[in-house]
């Protein structure tokens, strides 16, 4: 990925410039599914396999957006995005895994030895529901973990290790195989969606605009906030609290608010992602991943809108990379990062291009 | 130390409303109506028999304090008279364990959240200056501006011309009009107190509390801070905990002297600096 020369660029030039960047990299989004639809062997054709891996980064994009209107605006670090992403995978997963299995259980059951289906799966061979669930599975345990949270006034790294907490609780959980989830296996072996065949390349190319789309709306929503009132309230909350208390703001309802909208975002992103990737399984639970969510938003930069995107794009792409160099030291890299970035950076690759801008 | 030439007043007193501008001598003697809060009793703030222990420390021990309407109370007495816990407590942020405290003749403060008393109408300058550094000085006032706070309402918020105005003379009246578009996280120690007390002006509240004010500002600051509170006097009620005691003679009428969580005097600067008992907790320990 060539964004950061072209950030640099932008940065000399000024916002007109970006602005020219911006659609560019839009004009390309956009032409990259178009491209997998030419005929294999044409010189121009995009491979399935690109596609999938741009797509998912577009989906940990998205997550990212997500985790930096809760961190870098209001000043709440999860580190349990992972949760509420596997959350909208696997409401979606159920859908694809009830298409699949036609009038029969899921395999999974089936090998289990399960005569019915769960109370829980009711309705999810109806794809709006299963949309319904995307939104509302994450939604509402976001609300009520973050009511509480917020009502306890738990901040600081005391709610970030609560949130850690609940996605290794969520892992453990899934991993059951009477959870009624799959297991350690989760969903995968998915055939079809809304009856079209989920390999074919024209529904790939479909959900990748799907994401494109996604990512756009989750920047306008960001934009939105951040230039209103709200996000200065949420600025102002992350900086102060006390005085904005005794300003006359009631902290819990902002933190709230802001906190689900998060979540649900991570939901949505994770319903586009299982039907890409092919697979949702309760390792995108694990802690780490959400602490590699966190990665890719303090590289980018905090408290901006393109900073996380640009964050999850360079971890993501160097990890692609990375695992098929040098499989065994992308976690120390990784972790390496971090640090180097908290020391050197803490404003991320956007705060550099901008001080380099400045100077 | 400059003197005060005028006479104490006491609550008994606080019968007729003689307010003529002339600011001074109206206070303690208004009887401003303002809609929200019913102040007919004259006293915008009854504390009475208030106690707060921490694990054992009384840090307020059976308190009682009244400030009239448009009244400016100094507060003042030695490190650990009980200063800061008394703004705790009124502003809801520490629980008494026992006692009434009322805002006006039938809010109990008691019984309100942080937020619920600010929104009512108390607001609190902190010790330390405290802006929202990274936002600029005209949306720190902005934020402060006595408005709906809710989600909702700050979603779709948008400022209406007359809203620009007060923001604009809340500007001139604390001198920060050339400033308004720098983040407040850049300006100088005495500007931010003075952005403070400007968020404070914003939120129109009827008893503002200012702790240690003129802390760490110049001459020529204090001296305009004390001009700034004089001229507020009358339409809000202030209570300052100062230690400055130039400050405190050049704003005051009536000064409550706190020592070991309770009132020790109560009265004129010059009385309570007469008083002996003021004397010997200032000096004689």
């Amino acid at each position: 990925m060539n964004q950061p020369l072209l950030v640099t660029a932008a940065q000399k030039a000024g916002p007109r410039l970006s602005l020219a960047i911006g659609a560019i990299v839009l004009l390309l989004l956009i032409a990259l599914p178009l491209l997998s639809l030419l005929p294999a062997g044409h010189s121009l054709q995009v491979s399935a396999y690109t596609l999938t891996l741009v797509g998912k980064i577009l989906c940990y994009a998205i997550v990212a957006l997500a985790l930096d209107l809760v961190w870098g605006y209001a000043g709440l670090l999860s580190l349990g995005h992972g949760l509420f992403f596997a959350l909208g995978g696997y409401a979606m997963g159920m859908y694809l895994m009830r298409e699949a299995a036609g009038d029969s259980l899921p395999a999974f059951m089936t090998f289990l030895s399960w005569s019915e289906l769960p109370w829980y799966w009711a309705g999810t061979q109806h794809f709006a529901w299963a949309l319904c669930l995307v939104v509302l599975a994450p939604g509402l345990l976001a609300l009520v973990f973050g009511y509480f949270a917020f009502r306890s006034r738990i901040k600081g790294v005391y709610f970030s290790i609560m949130t850690q907490a609940l996605t290794f609780a969520g892992m453990l959980l899934f991993f059951r195989n009477e959870t009624g989830f799959g297991g350690n296996n989760g969903f995968t072996n998915f055939r079809s969606i809304l009856g079209f065949e989920i390999t074919s390349q024209g529904t790939r190319a479909v959900l990748f605009l799907l994401t494109v789309a996604l990512l756009l709306a989750s920047l306008l929503i960001g934009w939105r906030l951040a230039r209103s009132k709200f996000g200065r309230v949420l600025t102002a909350l992350r900086d102060a609290e006390n005085r904005l208390m005794f300003c006359g703001y009631d902290p819990r309802g902002f933190k709230l608010f802001v906190w689900v909208l998060s979540a649900v975002l991570c939901g949505l992103a994770g319903a586009l992602y299982v039907p890409q990737v092919g697979i949702i399984n309760p390792s995108e639970m694990s802690p780490t991943n959400s602490i590699e969510a966190a990665v890719w938003v303090a590289l980018g930069g905090r408290g901006t809108l393109i900073g996380p995107l640009l964050g999850a794009g360079l971890v993501n792409g160097m990890k692609s990379w990375f695992t098929v160099a040098f499989p065994e030291f992308w976690l120390f890299f990784l972790g390496a990062l971090f640090i180097l970035v908290t020391l050197y950076l803490p404003k991320g690759v956007v705060g550099l291009l901008k001080k380099r801008g400045e100077q | 130390m400059r003197t005060v030439p005028l006479p104490v007043v006491h609550p008994e007193f606080m019968l007729e409303p003689i307010i003529d501008g002339a600011g001074r001598d109206a206070i303690g003697l208004g009887q401003l109506r303002q809609p929200g809060l019913d102040v007919r009793h004259g006293t915008v703030l009854t504390l009475e028999d208030i106690s707060v222990s921490f694990d054992g420390f009384k840090a307020l021990n059976a308190l009682n304090l009244y400030i009239g309407v448009g009244e400016l109370r100094c507060i003042i007495g030695p490190n650990g008279a009980g200063k800061t816990t008394l703004m705790d407590v009124i502003t809801g942020k520490t629980r008494p364990s026992t006692g009434k405290a009322w805002f006006g003749d039938t809010l109990d403060l008691t019984r309100m959240s942080e937020v619920e008393i600010a929104q009512s109408g108390i607001g609190r300058k902190f010790q330390k200056p405290t802006v929202f550094e990274a936002l600029t000085v005209y949306e720190n006032l902005e934020l402060a501006q006595k408005t709906d706070k809710s989600v909702w309402a700050s979603l779709r918020a948008r400022l209406s011309g007359e809203q620009r105005d007060r923001i604009d003379e809340v500007l001139g009246t604390i001198r920060l009009e050339a400033s308004q578009h720098r983040l407040a996280g850049l300006l100088s120690h005495g500007q931010k107190q003075f952005l403070e007390i400007g968020m404070l002006l914003m939120q129109d509240p009827q008893l503002l509390l200012l702790d240690e004010p003129v802390a760490g500002m110049t001459d020529a600051e204090t001296a305009f801070t004390a001009e700034l509170f004089k001229s507020l006097a009358g339409k809000h009620s202030l209570m300052v905990v100062e230690h400055d005691m130039g400050f405190v003679g050049s704003i005051a009428d009536h000064v409550t002297v706190l020592h070991q969580g309770s009132v020790l005097a109560e009265g004129s600067l010059e009385q309570v600096q007469a008083d002996d008992r003021v004397i010997e907790v200032y000096l004689g320990r």
